[in-house]
């Protein structure tokens, strides 16, 4: 079957390049201008109306091409002033193009189709190339951060390729997936992560993107009706222009280093404390050495991005090929990626304009060497006053903590820290990854009813990751770790991994436009089908020491998991007088992950728009050059992020070191799973009003949007019944939670003028999460589901849901403070009940880790050949959980009464903590306001012009990412997802220059 | 060329029809986990479910030592049967004390724990775990379920033994929420999963349950010590019930002393002798102790390996200045330690005249100013992942120990005891308990006269016998020393010098998370 359509996709392809054009052709000629001030405008879109022919304007806005002989409509189009139809004149035409009507005259692409921005119903954001955040960007995401009102993308931390965090309007899951669905020119990508990189998005070579459009409420998303919850993200590549071949290259050169390190003591804190609190035999045993074990294991990192694209056009077929080379070393040693990327779009046009095909190709193989994050918390807990390295061979000859007691089996202190250096130089973890992505979208207009097209879209996305991983068998931290039959110890690791995902896709779909001149309305129906299959297989292999010596066997070679949605949708657009726009659609979704009887949902929606300029009491009212009001009701379902086959009961096979001896024999155990027969769909119905504006003659424009979403049957974790299911938990669809929030977003053009223009975009978030329901029966001592493992302690959790709180409050005891100092008092804690213990009935739900409000900001100027622009984003109301201080900055833990040193947090100083008894850790003094202003970019540019003897042009740039950071939290970094700072990989400052020539 | 174009859209409007009538498509089966009818397929599909049913007392999960645990919400390395038991039955009382911050661990010697207790709620969902693969193998095991799936004879035979030690497991694990939580909900392999909240059943109604399970087993049980290692036989039946009288004054108000004389009779008549040396029995090749264990959960190094069971009793137990390879491990957990009062009941803390009595000193305060700091308390050196002849385990890490659920010693000592209390046979009583003595100092030493046998001489010996065991709890209750202020102990109640409790904390609250899962449930007076 999929080799079927594979081959069927090869054929049509082929078919495009021996295509002939067949009219008979005539030269036309012309200039574009700006209509106000009549400048020039280089590199605007010169197109036949509905076909791909056209060419791009030269530098003083001329353009010559031939067209066919029964063409009569030209098509301009410009990224800064929108599309324009003129019909087609003999001689010079001159033609001049209005900036004020570029946003709206814009066309987007929305779920399976475009629309011009202005007849949207539905909210819909978009970010293209021209706003993208520049520098060194190795996953797309990265571009819009900060972009757009209700988009909160978080980077995942500073490795390379790390990728990031998304959420559209504060997600609507609790226990689903809370990523938003990302579709790349119509293909729509699973979440699931790939074996061997950081990030799948990192597979993406971000210089290939042209847009990224954002769907955010229900009207515009519930096309897509599964998966649709947690918003879409449509990204569209880069397109060929007919024409000359023109070249375009680009280099950048970053070097990346550490922003700012752990704050921990240095070697004669950590002498001083140990000095006046530990007993003589841990006194004994500190070193004379000064080592800073953070400079140890952080380097400044060198990256290079080039990326060479060529467009033009064969014929009726405009093409582009782009290739692309990163590498981008880690600033925690050892750590690199390396991608290299190629990309083929084809869009021919055939049988007299009534075929169009969209073919799309990206390859992407990327190398990466994975640094061991492990030294991270290690550098901030090891010792300062200790060395790197010691003579001995033994551990590789890194220092490490000994004890003579177990000199017979490893000679290591067993609980200690293992050198943060040794641990990152004695790990070698590499990967080697392969993905494709690929559709064709054949787009076929009728002959005998043109008003009616037929859309064939059918799509790969494969992907190999393979990997080893190998540690010496004289590194501490594997050090003798297995003992053979023969009493022999083996140490160190030598395994491999492999994942192969072949995920495939198939869409149809009829689209039906007609205007009905009669009634001055226009009409627009599609109605489709859809079917998507995620399959990946895992190949297992045995646990290996460094000498190959066999640990453990996998019961199975591997394992192939996999799911399918299988879909049916329409849409119905209608126009009326090119003022009221009304849109409803529906989406049948069935999935393979629940049982034939619940399989299925069905996701409608239904917006309204108004456009209210185009009404006579407006019309006369000059400020306002444009008003819309939009209103949109819809249901979007979820399935993402459970598990595939969880509706019957499974057997699984222990493994042979999980065994059970009866009599003589070891056993592995067949244990049933817990299962859900009636899981189900979870739904999430959003309500979304509108206005969007458009201000002195739309020098300002903007958006405001008030949106409530409220999701029912969640897919939640929940405990079950003792007695009725083979898993204390699981997930269920019990529970609802509501989202509500507001949006404002301004772009105001400060500045236009010949030589100098300066435009300011702003915009702004606010998001409150509740839940509502959680459990079957109300129980007021049932606090909540507690989650969130921190470090310290064994199995403590510092985050719940709990009903009336927003997910993931924080589950803390109360600090009580000294009043004369306001410091924190050692183990004292608000008694809550008044019972005279202090235990988990004192814990209290307390702020959370999701801001209740962010902030974007950017502006650029342009000054002649120069431009500059600087982003900027801040979140409110976000708190995070300081756990690298209260597992690390207690005097306990700095004199370990187990019989050895470590560092801590400097917070020790402050506090004095002792770290006895237990409850410290869940202080809420521990929780702390991490709302930040983050200058995220800044960027300067100059346009060198024409360069080698007037064949290419030149453009240089420099820019800083991560310039600086304001805050109140006392930890590395205020900005982490999941609430819970621990050995988090710090983001660094980078600094890049780049030059980029067009040819 | 048209034409061409044409007949590849249809072809493709083909395919789609093709792939649209094709809803199959949406039916998708797991790679290598199997359905119940392929498991019970074969007489070795059954035997690897039963293993579950004992394997669930020993492992966390189904991958050793960690990584795909049965009990979600706790910690994996804790979430094992003997982990948890031993917390509750043992910190909770003078024999232990803990180092750890876990999350409500030192709430059982504080005497202050909730009903969110994470320990409590692990333990209550792993006795619940086991009661419910034990209900669903029993159907599994159903006489039709055989014949259509055509296993007979000796097959068939040996799934029905199958079946009958399952009904034993979940009268064990019956026995168990109704000695720590009192009540609990109800389930038997007549309720179907899924379908119906069970409902509460009273401490009671437990006691009859499990009185009736046993006894309706006993027969079609193997004879004491017939059955492979590691099963249960007769002997394991007649303890449980011999252990289940000699409480039945706290579970029902109603005493069964002379019961529980009659069943720890047919035990120790029933061959077992003990073991020469005391401080042979927890070590690591202590499978040989099969003349005097009657039941055990057993571990290996290699191929039951877990964080909790024997790997915690070993590892947690060593701290300060001891050797962690004179344990035969690779380290210290820094953690457990016994309050003044277990060394107190012996003569020497050296094992000189009571060779019990095994506690290291060295860097050890006897008082406990801090329940943190692993060196406040006697450290205790019970279990040891070394063999007899001195040789380590076959890990360092995941010790090879087994666990004896039940001993000869404890059923000579319930017999004394109801022997006491129940106008039994007492010269009788005295000989089982001289020989616990005479093996304990190695001569006739120790042994007492019958005068000094009492109740109270008896509850010391069952410390001095079973400490580190499992029994504490339950026998402070029975003696009316667990909450009352009759009997203290360092930190009892969270006091320095020990404090009465609130009467209700004899039984442990039902973890909220199941009230608020199951409206039938009601909690325990007091939480």
């Amino acid at each position: 079957m999929n080799i079927k359509r594979l081959l069927f996709v090869c054929v049509m392809a082929m078919l495009a390049f021996v295509m002939p054009a067949l009219a008979q052709d005539k030269v036309v000629t012309g200039k574009v201008t700006d209509s106000k001030d009549g400048t020039a405008l280089a590199g605007a879109s010169v197109m036949v109306k509905g076909t791909t022919i056209g060419v791009s304007t030269d530098a003083n806005g001329a353009f010559s091409f031939k067209v066919p002989g029964t063409a009569t409509t030209l098509v301009i189009s410009s990224v800064s002033h929108g599309n324009l139809e003129v019909a087609i004149t003999s001689g010079t035409m001159s033609i001049k193009l209005d900036q004020a009507n570029a946003a709206l005259n814009e066309v987007v692409v929305i779920g399976y189709g475009s629309a011009r921005k202005k007849d949207l119903t539905g909210s819909v954001s978009t970010v293209s190339s021209k706003d993208f955040i520049k520098g060194a960007i190795t996953t797309p995401e990265q571009l819009i951060i900060g972009k757009v009102a209700g988009v909160a993308i978080t980077s995942n931390g500073g490795a390379p390729g790390s990728g990031s965090t998304i959420r559209v309007r504060g997600g609507s899951s609790l226990s689903a997936s809370n990523d938003p669905l990302i579709v790349v020119d119509g293909m729509p990508l699973s979440n699931n992560g790939i074996s061997g990189v950081a990030s799948p998005l990192s597979m993406i070579n971000p210089n290939d993107i042209e847009t990224f459009t954002i769907l955010k409420d229900a009207s515009a998303t519930a096309i897509y009706g599964s998966r649709a919850s947690n918003g879409v993200i449509l990204i569209t590549t880069k397109r060929g222009k007919k024409g000359k071949p023109t070249f375009s290259f680009s280099s950048q050169l970053s070097s990346a280093t550490i922003s700012k390190k752990a704050d921990v003591l240095n070697a004669d804190q950590v002498k001083s404390i140990v000095n006046a609190n530990a007993p003589t035999n841990i006194i004994s045993k500190l070193g004379s050495t000064k080592t800073d074990w953070q400079d140890q294991i952080y380097q400044n990192a060198i990256g290079t991005d080039n990326n060479l694209s060529v467009s033009g056009g064969i014929k009726n077929m405009p093409y582009r090929l782009s290739f692309g080379y990163l590498n981008q070393n880690g600033i925690l040693k050892t750590g690199n990626l390396q991608r290299t990327s190629i990309g083929i779009t084809l869009n021919p046009v055939l049988l007299d304009n009534h075929l169009k095909i969209d073919l799309n190709v990206k390859g992407t193989f990327s190398k990466s060497r994975f640094a061991n994050e492990g030294a991270i918390g290690s550098a901030v807990s090891f010792d300062p006053t200790q060395p790197t390295t010691t003579n001995s061979a033994r551990y590789g000859g890194y220092w490490e903590w000994l004890n003579a007691n177990n000199f017979a089996s490893t000679g290591l202190e067993t609980l200690a820290p293992k050198n943060p250096l040794g641990q990152l130089m004695q790990r070698d973890d590499r990967s080697n990854v392969q993905r494709s992505i690929g559709n064709a979208v054949i787009d076929y207009k009728l002959h005998f009813l043109p008003d009616l097209r037929a859309i064939l879209n059918v799509g790969y996305d494969v992907s190999q990751g393979t990997g080893t991983v190998v540690v010496n068998d004289s590194a501490a931290s594997q050090y003798r770790r297995f003992k053979d039959a023969g009493n022999v110890f083996h140490g160190g690791q030598n395994t491999e991994y492999k994942q192969t995902k072949t995920n495939t896709y198939l869409n149809f779909y009829l689209n039906y436009a007609k205007d009905l001149k009669s009634i001055d309305s226009r009409i627009e129906a599609i109605a489709g089908y859809e079917f998507q299959d995620y399959k990946t297989k895992n190949n297992n292999y045995p646990d290996l020491t460094y000498d190959k010596t066999v640990v453990s066997t996998p019961n199975y070679a591997f394992d192939e998991p996999e799911n399918a949605l299988m879909s049916v949708m329409g849409r119905l657009n209608f126009t009326i007088q090119n003022k009221y726009i009304l849109t409803g659609s529906v989406r049948r979704d069935g999935s393979s992950k629940f049982n034939a009887d619940n399989r299925y949902g069905v996701f409608p929606s239904a917006a309204f728009a108004w456009k209210m300029k185009s009404e006579d009491f407006l019309k006369d009212i000059d400020v306002i050059s444009d008003l819309k009001f939009r209103i949109g009701y819809g249901v979007t379902g979820q399935q993402d992020g459970i598990g595939n086959y969880d509706y019957i009961s499974y057997y699984n096979l222990s493994s042979g070191t999980g065994s059970y001896q009866l009599g003589n024999a070891y056993y592995q155990m067949y244990r049933p799973g817990g299962y859900y027969y009636n899981r189900k769909w979870e739904q999430t119905a959003t309500s979304n009003i509108a206005l969007d504006y458009g201000l002195f003659n739309n020098r300002v424009t903007g958006s405001i949007e008030y949106y409530k979403k409220t999701t029912t049957d969640l897919l939640n974790e929940i405990n079950q019944p003792a007695g009725t299911n083979f898993s204390n938990k699981i997930v269920a669809n019990v529970g609802s939670m509501e989202n509500t929030g507001f949006e404002f977003s301004i772009n105001y053009q400060a500045i236009k003028t010949d030589n100098l223009t300066w435009d300011i975009a702003f915009n702004a978030t606010f998001n409150k999460n509740n839940i509502t329901k959680l459990t079957i029966s109300d129980d007021p001592t049932y606090a909540g589901a507690r989650y969130g493992g921190i470090s310290g302690g064994t199995g403590n959790t510092v985050l719940i849901n709990s009903i009336g709180f927003n997910r993931g409050a924080y589950f803390v005891y109360k600090q009580v403070y000294d009043p004369k100092s306001g410091k924190p008092i050692d183990n004292l804690f608000d008694d809550k009940n008044r019972d005279g213990v202090i235990n988990e009935q004192d814990l209290y739900q307390y702020k959370g880790a999701d801001p209740t409000s962010f902030f974007g900001f950017s502006t650029n100027v342009n000054y002649k050949k120069w431009n500059a622009g600087l982003v900027m984003r801040a979140n409110i109301g976000n708190y995070l959980y300081n756990n690298r201080a209260s597992s690390t900055g207690t005097i306990r833990n700095i004199i370990n009464p187990i019989g050895y040193i470590n560092n801590g947090s400097s917070d020790v100083l402050y506090t004095n903590f002792s770290g006895n008894g237990t409850n410290y850790y869940l202080s809420d003094y521990y929780v702390q306001n991490a709302s930040f202003l983050r200058l995220d970019n800044i960027n300067i540019g100059y346009n060198a012009g024409r360069v080698f003897n007037n064949k290419a042009n030149l453009r240089l740039s420099a820019n800083v990412q991560n310039v600086f950071v304001i805050t109140e939290y006392k930890g590395l970094d205020p900005e982490m997802n999941g609430g819970i700072d621990n050995n988090f990989y710090p983001r660094p400052r980078t600094f890049v220059i780049g030059l980029s020539l067009d040819f | 060329m048209k034409k061409n174009i044409f007949k590849y859209i249809i072809t493709a409007a083909f395919l789609v029809g093709g792939v649209a009538s094709c809803t199959k498509k949406l039916d998708l089966l797991p790679t290598n986990d199997v359905t119940a009818s392929q498991v019970y397929s074969s007489p070795a599909g059954y035997k690897q479910a039963f293993a579950k049913l004992y394997g669930s007392f020993a492992l966390t999960g189904n991958q050793g030592p960690s990584g795909n645990g049965d009990i979600q919400g706790i910690d994996e390395g804790t979430s094992d049967f003997l982990r948890l038991y031993w917390k509750a039955q043992e910190l909770s009382t003078d024999e232990a004390v803990v180092a750890w911050g876990d999350p409500g661990i030192q709430d059982f010697h504080n005497m202050n724990w909730s009903s969110s207790n994470p320990m409590l709620t692990g333990l209550y969902y792993r006795a619940y775990y086991q009661i419910t693969l034990c209900n669903d193998f029993i159907n599994q095991a159903s006489d039709a379920n055989l014949t259509s799936r055509g296993i007979s004879g000796a097959d068939a035979d040996a799934i029905k033994l199958y079946k009958t030690e399952a009904r034993f497991l979940r009268a064990f694990q019956y026995w168990v929420i109704m000695d720590l939580f009192g009540s609990g909900p109800f389930a038997t392999e007549n309720d179907k999963l899924g379908s119906v909240l069970p409902q509460q059943a009273s401490r009671t109604a437990l006691f009859s349950y499990v009185e009736s399970e046993l006894k309706a087993i006993e027969g079609s049980l193997v004879a004491a010590k017939a059955n492979e290692y590691g099963r249960a036989d007769k002997a394991a039946a007649w303890s449980l019930l011999a252990r289940l009288y000699l409480n039945a004054q706290v579970y029902t108000g109603t005493a069964k002393w002379a019961d529980a004389i009659t069943y720890s009779k047919k035990v120790i008549e029933a061959g077992y002798t003990l073991i020469p040396n005391y401080a042979q029995l927890m070590l690591a090749d202590n499978h040989l102790n099969t003349s005097e264990f009657i039941f055990t959960i057993n571990y290996d190094g290699l191929k039951t390996q877990n964080w909790g069971g024997t790997t915690f009793l070993a590892h947690a137990p060593i701290g300060g200045a001891m050797t962690a390879s004179d344990f035969g491990v690779d380290g210290g957990w820094g953690g457990v330690r016994t309050t003044k009062n277990l060394p107190a009941m012996f003569p020497d803390v050296t094992g000189t005249a009571d060779k019990r009595s095994q506690f290291y000193t060295g860097g050890q305060s006897l008082e406990i100013s801090d329940l943190t700091k692993f060196t406040d308390g006697y450290a205790v050196t019970k279990f040891k992942n070394k063999t007899r002849a001195g040789a380590n385990g076959s890990s360092l890490t995941f010790p090879d120990i087994d666990f004896p659920i039940f001993r000869l010693a404890e059923q000579y000592l319930i017999y004394a005891e109801a022997s006491l209390r129940g106008a039994g046979d007492v010269t009788q009583s005295l000989t089982y308990i001289n020989n616990l003595r005479t093996r304990a100092y190695g001569n006739a030493s120790g042994n007492i006269s019958a005068g000094q046998l009492t109740t109270d001489f008896i509850l010391d010996e069952r410390a001095r016998e079973l400490y580190w065991e499992g029994f504490r709890r339950t026998d402070l209750i029975r003696y009316n020393k667990f909450v009352e202020s009759s009997y203290l102990w360092p930190w009892k109640g969270g006091v320095k010098s020990g404090t009465s409790v609130d009467a209700y904390r004899k039984v442990y609250p039902i973890p909220s998370s199941d009230i608020s899962s199951n409206v039938n449930l009601k909690q325990n007076t007091g939480y």
